[in-house]
C-alpha cells in the first residue's frame, strides 16, 4: 500500500492506494497552522479507516504547499506534477487540467501519455483562487460555506471586474451601495474566479477541473461551463486529485 | 527526505583577484573624488566607458551600485525613500533602491570598503537609453541634485537588422559628446588613445566570451551565477590592462576544469538559459536550489551583454555604436528569439527559465508570447519566474521554487 499526501494552504488531504491502484481510504482536514501536525493526522486517520498498521504503507509521497513538512515522507513532488498525475488518472486523454486551490490556481497540460507539456500559476494575487472567495465572503458577511447555494440562488451575475482581491472588495462595496443583492453578488464573485482561469491558458481540449474550490462550489463548475460552452470533466472526488497523484507517484517509484 | 539539502557551491579561485580589482576600483575612484582629480564620470552600464576612461575620467557604474544594493537585500530599505519623492514602485527598482540609498545617506561600499563613506560624486553623468528609459532619469535625478551637468546617447529600439544609418546615427552622438567632455576633464580627446582604450575593450570582451562559453562543455564548469559575479571587472573596468589580465586567470581556471571533467553542479542533469535579470536579493538561494535538483543554469542573456564583439580600434566610434546596436535588449524579438535558439543549441540545453522582472520591463521577454513561441519552435521547456531585478516584495518564494520544482519535474517525464 503506498499513501499520497497533499498539504495544501487550507486542507491536507491524504489517499492511500493499494497495488491494483485502487483507494483504500481517505482523509481530510484544514492545514491550520501545523502542518507537520496536519500531516500526521492525516496518515493516522488514513491508518486507522484501512485498519492498517505504519509498516503496511511501503511508500509516501508528500505535495503541495506543506510538502517539505512531512517528515515520514519518502519523497516529495509539486503539486503541479502531482494534479496533472491525479488528473489524468480520472481523464486519461490529452487534456488541459484547471486546479483551483486555496492559495493559487494552476493550469497543466498534458499529452496523451499524461506527461506533462505546460504549466502555469496564477500570478503573485488573490484573484481566482479560493482565498478570494474566503476575502469576498467575509466582505458580504457570510459564511464561505453559504457561497455555492447564493450563487445559484441569483437572478443575475453583477459584473465584477478588478484584478486585485482588494479592488474587487470595493468595487463590491459599490455595488451593495447601489442596491445590488448578496445572491447576485456572489455569483458574480464565482465569475471573477472563472474570468482569471480563462486569462492564464485559452484551455483547449477536454478540460479537467479539480481542487477544493470546485469539491465545495459545484455551481461554479456549471458557470465555467456555461462560458466555455461545453462540458468540464470533474472527478468524483477534485479536492483528491493532488493526493490521489502523490500516491500514484509513490506507487510507481517504489515499484508498484 | 522531504528536508532539503544545502548544496556548497564550488569556489572559484581567482575570485580572490576579482575582490582585490574591485576594491582597488573604488578606492582609486574614493581618492580621486577627496582629491578633486581625476575627475570622475556616472555611466550607465552600456554606455560609451571607452571614451569617458580615454577622455581621462575614472568611471562609476549607478546599474552596478543597485546590483549590491540588490545583492546585499538592502534595497527595499530604500526603494520606499525614492517611492515617497514621487518614484513609482512600478519603475527600475535599481533606481529607486540607488536613489533611495543616497538619500539616507548609505552605501554597500561602505561596508564593504571601510574608509568608503559615499558613491563617488560626479562630475559629469553620462548614460545610454539602450538600457531603457530610466537610466536618463535616473541620472537626471542625480544631475540636479549634485548640479553636474548630464548628456547621453538615445537609441534606436527593436532593432530588427543594424543598418548603416543606426550606426551613423549614433556614432554621431557618441562624437558629440566629444567637446562637452574636454570642457569638463580638462583634457584634449586624444583619438589614439581611444583606440588603445577600444583595442582593450575588445580584448577584455573577447575573452569574458570565452569563459561564457567554457559552459558549453558538459558537465559546465561555469554557471550563470557565477556569471553575474565574476562579470564585474568587465562591466566597470572594460577598457582596462587590468580586466583583461582577469579574464585570462579565470579563463585559464575554467580551462583547468574542463580539462579536469569538474562540474560547476554536481552530478549535472539538466542544462538551462536564464532569460531576464538576476534576482539578485535571492542570487545565492536559487543558485544552490537549483544545484540541489541537479540543474546547472549555465548561460543567460544577461552575462552575454557584455560580449562586444564588433569593436575595432580603426573605426572606434562606428565600431562602439555598432557593439552598442548589436546589443540585445534594443533588437526585435524576431531578433532576441533567433538569438537565443542558437544558444539553446550552442550550449546544449534542455529548457529555459524566464524571468518576468516586474520593474524591468526592457529586460523582460515573457510578456509578448516568446517562451510559448520558443517551446513551439525548439521543443524546449520553458518556465517563468515573477520577481524583480531587487524589489523583494514582487518576489515569492515559495511560488517561484514550486514552479522550478514543477518545471524540473517536467524535464524528468520528457
Amino acid at each position: 500500500m503506498v499513501l499520497g499526501i497533499d498539504v495544501g494552504a487550507s486542507a491536507t488531504k491524504g489517499i492511500l492506494l493499494n497495488q491494483d491502484r485502487q483507494v483504500v481510504s481517505f482523509y481530510v482536514r484544514d492545514s491550520g497552522v501545523d502542518f507537520k501536525q496536519a500531516a500526521e493526522d492525516t496518515r493516522m486517520n488514513c491508518m486507522s479507516t484501512a485498519g492498517i498498521a505504519e509498516d503496511d504503507i511501503k511508500y509516501t509521497i508528500a505535495s503541495g504547499y506543506g510538502r517539505r513538512s512531512v517528515s515520514f515522507a519518502d519523497d516529495i513532488k509539486t503539486e503541479i506534477s502531482c494534479h496533472a498525475r491525479g488528473g489524468y488518472f480520472h481523464h486519461p486523454k490529452a487534456c488541459t487540467i484547471v486546479d483551483i486551490g486555496g492559495q493559487d490556481s494552476k493550469v497543466i497540460r498534458v499529452d496523451d501519455a499524461g506527461k506533462p507539456i505546460s504549466f502555469k500559476m496564477n500570478r503573485k494575487c488573490a484573484a481566482g483562487t479560493g482565498a478570494f472567495l474566503v476575502e469576498t465572503a467575509a466582505r458580504l458577511s457570510i459564511h464561505l460555506e453559504q457561497m455555492e447555494g447564493l450563487a445559484r440562488g441569483a437572478q443575475k451575475e453583477i459584473e465584477l471586474g478588478s484584478f486585485c482581491t482588494v479592488f474587487t472588495k470595493t468595487e463590491i462595496l459599490a455595488r451593495i451601495s447601489e442596491g445590488a443583492c448578496a445572491e447576485d453578488i456572489a455569483r458574480g464573485v464565482f465569475g471573477s474566479v472563472i474570468k482569471r482561469i480563462i486569462e492564464m491558458d485559452p484551455l483547449t481540449g477536454d478540460v479537467v477541473m479539480t481542487g477544493g474550490v470546485i469539491a465545495h462550489n459545484p455551481f461554479l463548475g456549471e458557470m465555467f461551463e456555461k462560458k466555455l460552452n461545453r462540458k468540464l470533466f470533474v472527478p468524483e472526488k477534485p479536492q483528491f486529485a493532488g493526493a490521489l497523484g502523490a500516491a500514484l507517484f509513490a506507487l510507481e517509484q517504489s515499484g508498484g | 527526505m522531504a528536508e532539503e539539502t544545502k548544496v556548497k557551491r564550488k569556489r572559484i579561485a581567482a575570485t580572490g583577484m576579482m575582490k582585490k580589482i574591485m576594491a582597488d576600483y573604488f578606492y582609486e575612484m574614493d581618492k580621486a573624488v577627496k582629491a578633486g582629480a581625476p575627475k570622475v564620470a556616472w555611466c550607465t552600464s552600456v554606455g560609451p566607458a571607452e571614451l569617458l576612461r580615454a577622455m581621462g575620467f575614472l568611471v562609476h557604474f549607478p546599474e552596478n551600485h543597485g546590483a549590491m544594493l540588490g545583492a546585499t537585500r538592502t534595497a527595499n530599505d530604500y526603494i520606499p525613500l525614492a517611492n515617497a519623492i514621487g518614484y513609482s514602485p512600478d519603475i527600475c527598482s535599481y533606481l529607486t533602491s540607488d536613489v533611495g540609498a543616497y538619500l539616507k545617506g548609505e552605501t554597500p561600499l561602505s561596508k564593504a570598503y571601510p574608509g568608503i563613506e559615499n558613491v563617488p560624486k560626479p562630475d559629469v553623468l553620462v548614460f545610454n537609453t539602450n538600457q531603457c528609459r530610466d537610466v536618463q532619469d535616473w541620472f537626471g535625478w542625480y544631475s540636479r541634485e549634485f548640479k553636474v551637468p548630464i548628456m547621453g546617447i538615445n537609441t534606436h529600439r527593436g532593432v530588427r537588422e543594424v543598418t548603416k544609418s543606426h550606426i551613423d546615427s549614433v556614432a554621431r552622438q557618441i562624437a558629440s559628446l566629444v567637446p562637452g567632455l574636454e570642457e569638463i576633464s580638462g583634457n584634449k580627446f586624444d583619438l589614439e588613445r581611444l583606440q588603445e582604450t577600444v583595442d582593450l575593450s575588445l580584448e577584455c570582451s573577447q575573452l569574458w566570451r570565452q569563459v561564457l562559453e567554457t559552459a558549453a562543455n558538459i558537465p559546465s564548469p561555469f554557471t550563470f551565477f557565477d556569471g553575474t559575479i565574476h562579470m564585474g571587472p568587465a562591466v566597470v573596468l572594460r577598457g582596462t590592462k587590468t580586466a583583461v589580465d582577469y579574464y585570462k586567470a579565470l579563463l585559464a581556471e575554467l580551462n583547468d576544469r574542463v580539462d579536469k571533467g569538474v562540474a560547476a553542479v554536481e552530478g549535472e542533469r539538466y542544462r538551462l538559459y536564464w532569460e531576464g535579470m538576476p534576482i539578485w536579493g535571492r542570487l545565492r538561494d536559487l543558485s544552490e536550489f537549483f544545484a540541489h535538483l541537479k540543474a546547472s543554469v549555465l548561460a543567460s542573456t544577461y552575462c552575454n551583454s557584455w560580449i562586444f564583439d564588433a569593436f575595432d580600434p580603426k573605426e572606434p566610434f562606428g565600431s562602439m555604436a555598432k557593439a552598442y546596436t548589436l546589443l540585445f535588449i534594443v533588437r526585435s524579438d524576431e531578433e532576441k528569439e533567433k538569438y537565443i535558439e542558437d544558444m539553446v543549441t550552442k550550449f546544449k540545453l534542455d529548457g529555459i527559465v524566464f524571468h518576468d522582472s516586474k520593474t524591468c520591463p526592457n529586460n523582460t521577454n515573457s510578456r509578448y508570447g516568446m517562451p510559448e513561441r520558443l517551446r513551439e519552435s525548439l521543443d524546449v521547456n520553458t518556465v517563468t519566474i515573477f520577481g524583480d531585478l531587487n524589489d523583494l516584495r514582487c518576489y515569492s518564494e515559495e511560488q517561484s521554487k514550486t514552479n522550478i520544482e514543477a518545471f524540473i519535474e517536467q524535464l524528468e517525464r520528457k
